[in-house]
């Protein structure tokens, strides 16, 4: 079952509850031996590649890593008539002939490799702009150095492991959409969502998203079963809040849930607004200063106060049975 | 001269616009501005300026490919050459996604029966509303829609062209998170940014993503500590790291809960109160104000377009 946590607003508490709910599902294993991963051990994916924060809380041991970016054009000289067409078709004004040269702005390429296809000559290939990288690995483990101080690797070594990936955008690129489509189809095995024949049952994974509604927002929910939408109950939550439900709910399609985060401060806006759109609110956390300053050392909710996991458990229960119904409601 | 502040965090929700709204209300005492809502998206600003529409106008965003069922024959090449997985494939005629499909009509170029037309979508609205400190550009990108960077642009050019016309002192653009396409649109031409920073691991992280960014399409930073005293060895940690890169910080904001009654009230914080909070984002201005206007504020009608 595929989870996507999301919001609107940033610094709601998405990376929080996250990192939270993994942490809390997981079954506690030998991890040494990856060969038989437990469908209880989440999978976790930092969608938000322009500012990555989960790994400083889930503290994962990095074992893979990929650079990844788009294909852009690159011209041979040789065969190129200076004809003009590729620049005709391309829609984002990428490639340019100037004379007896050709112009290639990487930054404005989305790689549709349309300017390749219609080349009349052949004289042009595509080859790999690098403009990110994508990592996996499994919090859970020894470290092999450089955990920070305030807290140790969780399950203390070998147990309680989530498999961790993340895509990383480096500083000056525009793209975040290729990085987080590659982050996807690198870790999650197809047929893992419940329309491909997927399950509730199944493995959880779980996706942390980027603030904002737009297209990287939009990627990192496309193929859930379910978005988690973490909100506060501030006039800014709300309005960002109906924002990210029109994209997950009325665009998408895809079934929602609400965490009020920071419960108590501001009004009750996201309350009433739940209840006159029918979406459930699945988990309140009360606005609690032991948790932000935990969080801003590192530390994660179930860490600073354990008691919740209990809660993230139902959670993740109570998100199944909403899968599951929907699911029963389509068929 | 005209200056064109944004502010930004590379982290959503450490407070830019709450920043942003202060900066409105307390420059405006001063000096004519004009202020620009860059999170298209996300737009908040509003909500604490209390607007009055204007204008509104449609922002058409791009293309998207449209099959016509009739003439498609489900030969499959535009499946093929489509990298966007925005081709939806069916026994007797294929459709598109719209919200996979990029817009890069390579399918419309390549379909064999003249199937495929490009068709232009209103992607979104922008506006020109009163308020009391001055006009605002802000926009609504509708949901799922791609080149909010495009947006970005055009309501801060909007912003800019008002201000030269109308002979403003000082362009306050409220920006998005994250460092990516909006953000980058957001700080072209800025003379300063402002990075409103909580201290936390993951601010600490941000900052120097942000920083990077900006400094990598040349527009100068300063540094703003949000509430500050939520972990003070962590804020000692974001002056040291701007000290090391040469920047200042202009101000610490202790943590209050009357940030959030006056966003519930719907109004910028320093009009609000006149508690600790107003105190250090007034000491913030003074030194911004400093910074930006080094030969004193200058108004010009109609100046460099």
């Amino acid at each position: 079952m595929i989870i996507t946590v999301a919001s609107g607003k940033g610094g709601t508490g998405k990376t929080t509850v996250a990192v939270s709910l993994a942490l809390s599902i997981t079954a506690d294993q030998d991890l040494t031996d990856k060969r038989s991963v437990n469908p209880a051990n989440p999978l976790f994916l930092d969608c938000d590649v322009e500012e990555p924060n989960a790994a400083l809380f889930l503290r994962p041991t990095i074992e893979e890593r990929r650079e990844v970016g788009q294909m852009i054009p690159e011209v041979d000289l040789g065969k190129c008539t200076y004809c003009g067409r590729c620049a005709e078709v391309c829609q984002y004004h990428a490639i340019a002939v100037v004379g007896e040269k050709v112009l290639v702005f990487p930054e404005l390429c989305h790689g549709c490799g349309s300017c390749s296809l219609n080349c009349p000559t052949g004289a042009i290939r595509e080859v790999l702009d690098v403009i990110g990288t994508i990592e996996r690995g499994w919090a859970g483990l020894p470290p092999a150095s450089g955990s920070p101080p305030s807290y140790p690797p969780h399950g203390g070594g070998g147990k309680r492991g989530v498999e961790f990936a993340q895509g990383t955008m480096n500083v000056g690129e525009p793209m975040a959409v290729p990085i987080i489509r590659q982050l996807k189809q690198w870790v999650i095995p197809p047929g893992a969502s419940t329309g491909l024949g997927g399950t509730p049952g199944d493995r959880p994974i779980i996706l942390d998203a980027s603030p904002g509604t737009a297209c990287p927002v939009v990627e990192s929910m496309r193929g859930a079963d379910f978005v988690l939408m973490v909100t506060e109950p501030t006039p800014f939550g709300l309005h960002d809040l109906r924002l990210a439900v029109e994209v997950a709910r009325d665009e998408l399609g895809l079934p929602v849930g609400v965490v009020i985060n920071r419960d108590g401060v501001g009004d009750q806006g996201v309350d009433e607004y739940c209840t006159a759109e029918s979406i459930p609110i699945l988990m309140r956390i009360p606005l609690d200063r032991r948790i932000a300053e935990a969080y801003s050392d590192g530390g994660t909710l179930v860490e600073a106060l354990p008691e919740y996991r209990e809660q993230f458990q139902n959670l993740y229960a109570a998100i199944g049975r909403l899968v599951a119904d929907g699911k029963g409601a389509r068929a | 001269m005209m200056k064109q502040l944004v502010i930004l965090s590379g982290k959503g929700g450490t407070g830019k616009t709450t920043i942003a709204a202060a900066l409105a209300h307390l420059a405006s005492q001063e000096m004519p501005v004009v202020l620009a809502d860059a999170d298209v998206d996300a737009a908040n600003l509003e909500l604490v300026l209390n607007p009055t529409k204007q204008e509104e106008h449609g922002f058409m965003g791009g293309q998207l490919a449209v099959i016509d069922p009739e003439k498609c024959i489900a030969c499959g090449i535009c499946a093929d050459v489509c990298r966007f997985d925005a081709v939806i494939p069916g026994d007797e005629a294929y459709r598109v996604d719209s919200l996979a499909c990029e817009g890069c009509a390579s399918c419309f170029y390549r379909c064999p029966e003249e199937a495929i037309r490009m068709e232009e979508q209103q992607a979104g609205l922008w506006f020109r509303s009163d308020t009391r400190f001055g006009p605002l550009f802000h926009a609504h990108l509708f949901a799922g829609q791609e080149n909010s960077g495009k947006l970005v642009t055009l309501v801060k050019q909007q912003a800019r062209l008002w201000g030269l016309d109308t002979g403003v002192a000082l362009v306050v653009v409220d920006g998005p998170p994250g460092i990516g396409c909006p953000v980058i649109s957001a700080s072209a031409g800025m003379d300063l940014a402002l990075h409103v920073i909580e201290p936390t691991v993951s601010g600490v992280h941000d900052l120097e993503r942000i920083m990077g960014t900006t400094d990598h399409f040349g527009v100068p930073s300063l540094v703003l500590i949000n509430k500050a005293d939520l972990n003070l060895a962590r804020s000692e940690e974001i002056a040291v790291f701007c000290a090391g890169r040469g920047v200042e910080v202009v101000g610490h904001i202790p943590y209050d809960d009357v940030v959030t009654e006056a966003m519930v009230q719907g109004r910028p914080v320093t009009d609000y109160t006149d508690g600790p909070v107003t105190e250090a984002l007034k000491r913030m201005w003074s030194r911004v104000s400093d910074l930006i206007f080094p030969d004193g504020i200058d108004v010009v009608k109609g100046g460099q377009r």
